[in-house]
């Protein structure tokens, strides 16, 4: 188990890695010039070219790329170049609430899909299973911005429950969280509405029934955990998706995440940001991917690491 | 007659002494109030050095002071932090006296030192200040470092005398700039790099609180040197908010002000209902929207070409494109600028005509180009409209759809033929009409890398610019009229294709008072936050 969660961190690592030299090499060909954005439109070619000596840019790619990660091993992200700020602050002031709307959308989507995909499954083939259906594809390519209005529209504007977006209090959470959980919980119904099938097919179940246990306790004690398996997997993979989806769904309800930082700084061609931003997003992707294949030998004594 | 009494109107004001009118106080206005303002990107810095956004600059205004100022809602000049000046006979030597007794937020009084320091910061080029170059006629400004400004210095506590190295008209306009605030030295000092996180300056309002990424509180400055000034206790700015949400959340009465504007998709419902529409102001801004031509390549090299273009346009349809928030242009000048000349009728629409000077100049059946477009909305829609209209004269355009930072490189690259200016147009740094000259469209940002992205250069009307910039009084009617001829000439070559001056139009909430002008302040966008009041 050890040497596994060595092994699996040293790889993580080197996906960082790889990870941080394409994005920078992807922003080092990029035809947009920082500099131009920092020394602004009525900068003499003087000013440009001492903005771009301070900052290392006229450096080649290997220099500037180097000095990154020589900065990068000691925890230094950089400094902004247009908000003039160190990135880790802006990060750190922007990462809980991304992370916590992450968690409170990764809660709704599999409350709503895991719950309708059990019901789709035990109605297979009838009208419930068929209406679920319909509704999973209907929400699996709403587009999430439209979602979110709509939501907004009705349960904040008009009848008033919540507070038309914002940040602070468990009410501002409940939108933002529910879009998430809705356009997630389509993937997740069908998912887990194949995959109870499957399970519900499984000669154990059987013979579960046959041993005269209740329909009900079938279902809990034994279909369900060996249904889910293949699920929580599916959500340290879904961590990345999700991270796009995110990004939407701040600028809609004004969610002070990462997502809006990022968008920011690709606008402005902001490249400390850009790689911060993305150096964390792809932590977290990996951490996730992590974390789900640790959990799953707990939940299934089968499944052996090796 | 009419016209010319306009005319004549028109000029009065504006070569009329501008602190002969200061603004007069609202009598009806009260003290008091908090209000809401909110903003869909994040507030970058309020070191004035630095901001250059549209929506950092206002509130740097009302963090800071400069030594000169603009009567609110205007653009007339009125001293700031001087109390007057002193030009001397070869125009070359300001001497300022400044007010007495003006405190920092921090409490200490400000002087000249202070004044003469921050000049001398916002030059340093490890300061990196994107306005720097605004300073360029100050003697010793090719120096500029760690040394400071030969030509500033200070003569006594509340003296400074400024010595520039060539007569520059528009100097006192540099002056009122935000790179030209007064900050104090212990204060950037202190916060070094993150000065711009935590302003000090004299202005009507202090930074009270920054949650980064949510909110930032502006408080009244009790000790403001200007008596009565501010109104509001607090302003306070909501970022991140979508302007789709932000009008919502000010039809519920949580806001007061949408920074970012009526949302385009939003426009019509509002204007269409008498309660909502009362609360619109609309005005005009220093802003002009023009397609580019790179007049280095054919088939741009052809003035005959360039002018076809000019009058194949129906500026009038794309002005509806945008729910009619422009005026349809014929100059490079927006109309509220000084220099404007209103008697110059610009390029007609007509086809025809087009058709055949592109047959002129060896194009008779046209020919295929690239329209470079910033990739958000209103943009590719303006463009497409662009290219429906070319297409009628045979001039077939692709449309290249990209992010900002990319059209502005290639447009100082000189790769793009023609390139739409919308999300990057020009909206004046100050109220004058040779802003809209140098960097784009004379010779000094036609290198590479500039932002004369038509890369057109005339070299006699660099020497006109430069000769309407030796004036001592930025609004000399000879010197305005000699604007007015080079932007008339510069149409005769037709480097751009002038197309609109987007008009603002700005939301208030019921409670919002002051006058209209305020909430369209040509230089404090969207609003002039020390002067507009609420009323319960």
């Amino acid at each position: 188990m050890a040497t596994y969660v060595l092994r699996r961190l040293v790889q993580s690592a080197l996906i960082l890695l790889g990870v941080s030299f394409v994005t920078f090499l992807l922003l080092y060909v990029l035809p947009a010039d920082p500099v131009r954005q920092i020394a602004g439109r009525s900068a003499t070619a003087a000013t440009v070219e001492n903005i771009r000596q301070q900052l290392g840019l006229d450096q080649p790619f290997a220099v500037q790329y180097g000095r990154y990660l020589g900065n990068l091993v000691q925890g230094d992200l950089g400094r902004s170049y247009l908000q003039r700020t160190d990135v880790a602050e802006l990060i750190r002031a922007r990462l809980p609430a991304s992370l916590l709307l992450m968690a409170a959308g990764i809660a709704c989507e599999l409350a709503i899909g895991l719950t309708l995909g059990v019901l789709a499954a035990l109605w297979r083939g009838r009208p419930l299973d068929q209406g679920l259906m319909v509704g999973s594809f209907i929400a699996v390519s709403a587009p999430q911005f439209v979602v979110g209005l709509l939501l907004l529209y009705v349960f904040a504007v008009k009848l008033g429950w919540f507070p038309i977006g914002g940040y602070g209090t468990a009410a501002h959470l409940v939108l933002p969280a529910l879009t998430l959980g809705i356009l997630g919980s389509g993937w997740y119904g069908r998912m887990m509405r194949s995959s109870m099938i499957e399970v519900l097919r499984a000669d154990f179940i059987r013979t579960a029934r046959a041993k005269g246990l209740s329909r009900l306790r079938v279902i809990l004690r034994h279909a369900l955990p060996n249904a889910i398996l293949p699920i929580i997997a599916m959500v340290g993979i879904d961590i990345g998706i999700f991270m796009g989806g995110i990004v939407v769904v701040e600028s809609v309800f004004g969610w002070p995440g990462m997502g809006q930082l990022a968008w920011q700084a690709i606008q402005r061609v902001d490249i400390p940001i850009i790689m911060g931003v993305t150096l964390v997003s792809a932590t977290a992707i990996v951490l996730g991917n992590l974390l789900a294949d640790l959990i799953a030998p707990l939940v299934d004594r089968r499944i052996r690491l090796r | 007659m009419k016209h010319w009494l306009a005319s004549t109107a028109l000029a009065l004001c504006l070569i009329a002494p501008a602190w002969a009118q200061d603004h007069a106080s609202d009598p009806n206005a009260k003290p008091g109030g908090d209000i809401v303002v909110t903003y869909k990107d994040d507030v970058a810095t309020l070191d004035p050095a630095i901001g250059y956004d549209w929506q950092n600059w206002s509130m740097i205004k009302s963090l800071f002071d400069g030594l000169m100022d603009y009567v609110p809602g205007t653009t007339e000049l009125r001293p700031g932090l001087a109390e007057s000046y002193d030009l001397s006979e070869d125009g070359l030597v300001y001497r300022f006296k400044l007010r007495a007794g003006v405190r920092f937020h921090n409490g200490r009084e400000m002087t000249a030192e202070d004044v003469k320091y921050s000049l001398d910061r916002v030059t340093d080029p490890a300061t990196q200040s994107p306005g720097a170059g605004f300073f360029g006629s100050i003697a010793g400004f090719d120096a500029a470092g760690p040394g400071g400004l030969s030509g500033v210095r200070a003569i006594d506590p509340l003296t400074l005398e400024i010595t520039l190295s060539r007569p520059d008209a528009t100097f006192l306009h540099v002056m009122a700039l935000n790179f030209a605030s007064v900050v104090p030295r212990e204060a950037v000092e202190e916060f070094g790099a993150d000065f711009g996180k935590h302003p000090v300056g004299t202005g009507a309002f202090s930074l009270a609180e920054w949650t980064i990424g949510q909110r930032l509180v502006f408080r009244k400055n009790a000790d403001y040197w200007r008596e009565g000034i501010p109104y509001l206790d607090s302003v306070t700015f909501e970022v991140g908010q979508e302007p789709v949400v932000a009008l919502l959340r000010l039809q519920k009465g949580e806001v007061d002000v949408p920074g970012d504007g009526i949302p385009p998709a939003k426009f019509a419902e509002v204007m269409g209902d008498p309660e909502q529409a009362a609360r619109v102001v609309e005005g005009g801004q220093l802003h002009t929207g023009y397609i580019t031509m790179n007049v280095t390549r054919p088939p741009f090299d052809s003035r005959e070409v360039r002018r076809a273009v000019n009058m194949a346009l129906n500026k009038d349809r794309i002005v509806q494109i945008i729910n009619g928030r422009a005026v349809p242009a014929t100059q490079p000048l927006p109309p509220s600028m000084p220099g404007y000349a209103g008697d110059y009728a610009g390029y007609p629409h007509d086809v025809e005509a087009a058709r055949t000077l592109l047959a002129e100049a060896g194009y008779p059946d046209g020919f295929e180009t690239e329209l470079y477009v910033m990739n958000t909305d209103p943009n590719p829609r303006i463009a497409q409209a662009i290219q429906q209209d070319l297409a009628a004269v045979g001039i077939r355009v692709s449309l290249q759809n990209l992010a900002q930072a990319n059209v502005i490189e290639a447009g100082g690259a000189g790769t793009a033929p023609m390139i739409w200016s919308g999300g990057m147009g020009w909206i004046a740094d100050f109220p004058d009409p040779s802003n809209f000259y140098g960097p784009i469209l004379g010779c000094a940002g036609a290198a590479e890398g500039g932002w004369n992205w038509s890369k057109y250069c005339n070299e006699a009307l660099d020497d006109q610019a430069v000769a309407a910039d030796s004036f001592k009084d930025p609004g000399d009617p000879a010197r305005l009229a000699m604007w007015s001829s080079i932007y008339s000439q510069i149409m005769e070559d037709a480097p751009w294709a002038p197309v609109f001056n987007e008009q603002r139009y700005t939301m208030k909430s019921p409670r919002m008072a002051g006058a209209d002008a305020l909430y369209v302040d040509p230089v404090s966008i969207p609003i002039n936050y020390d002067y507009v009041y609420v009323t319960e």
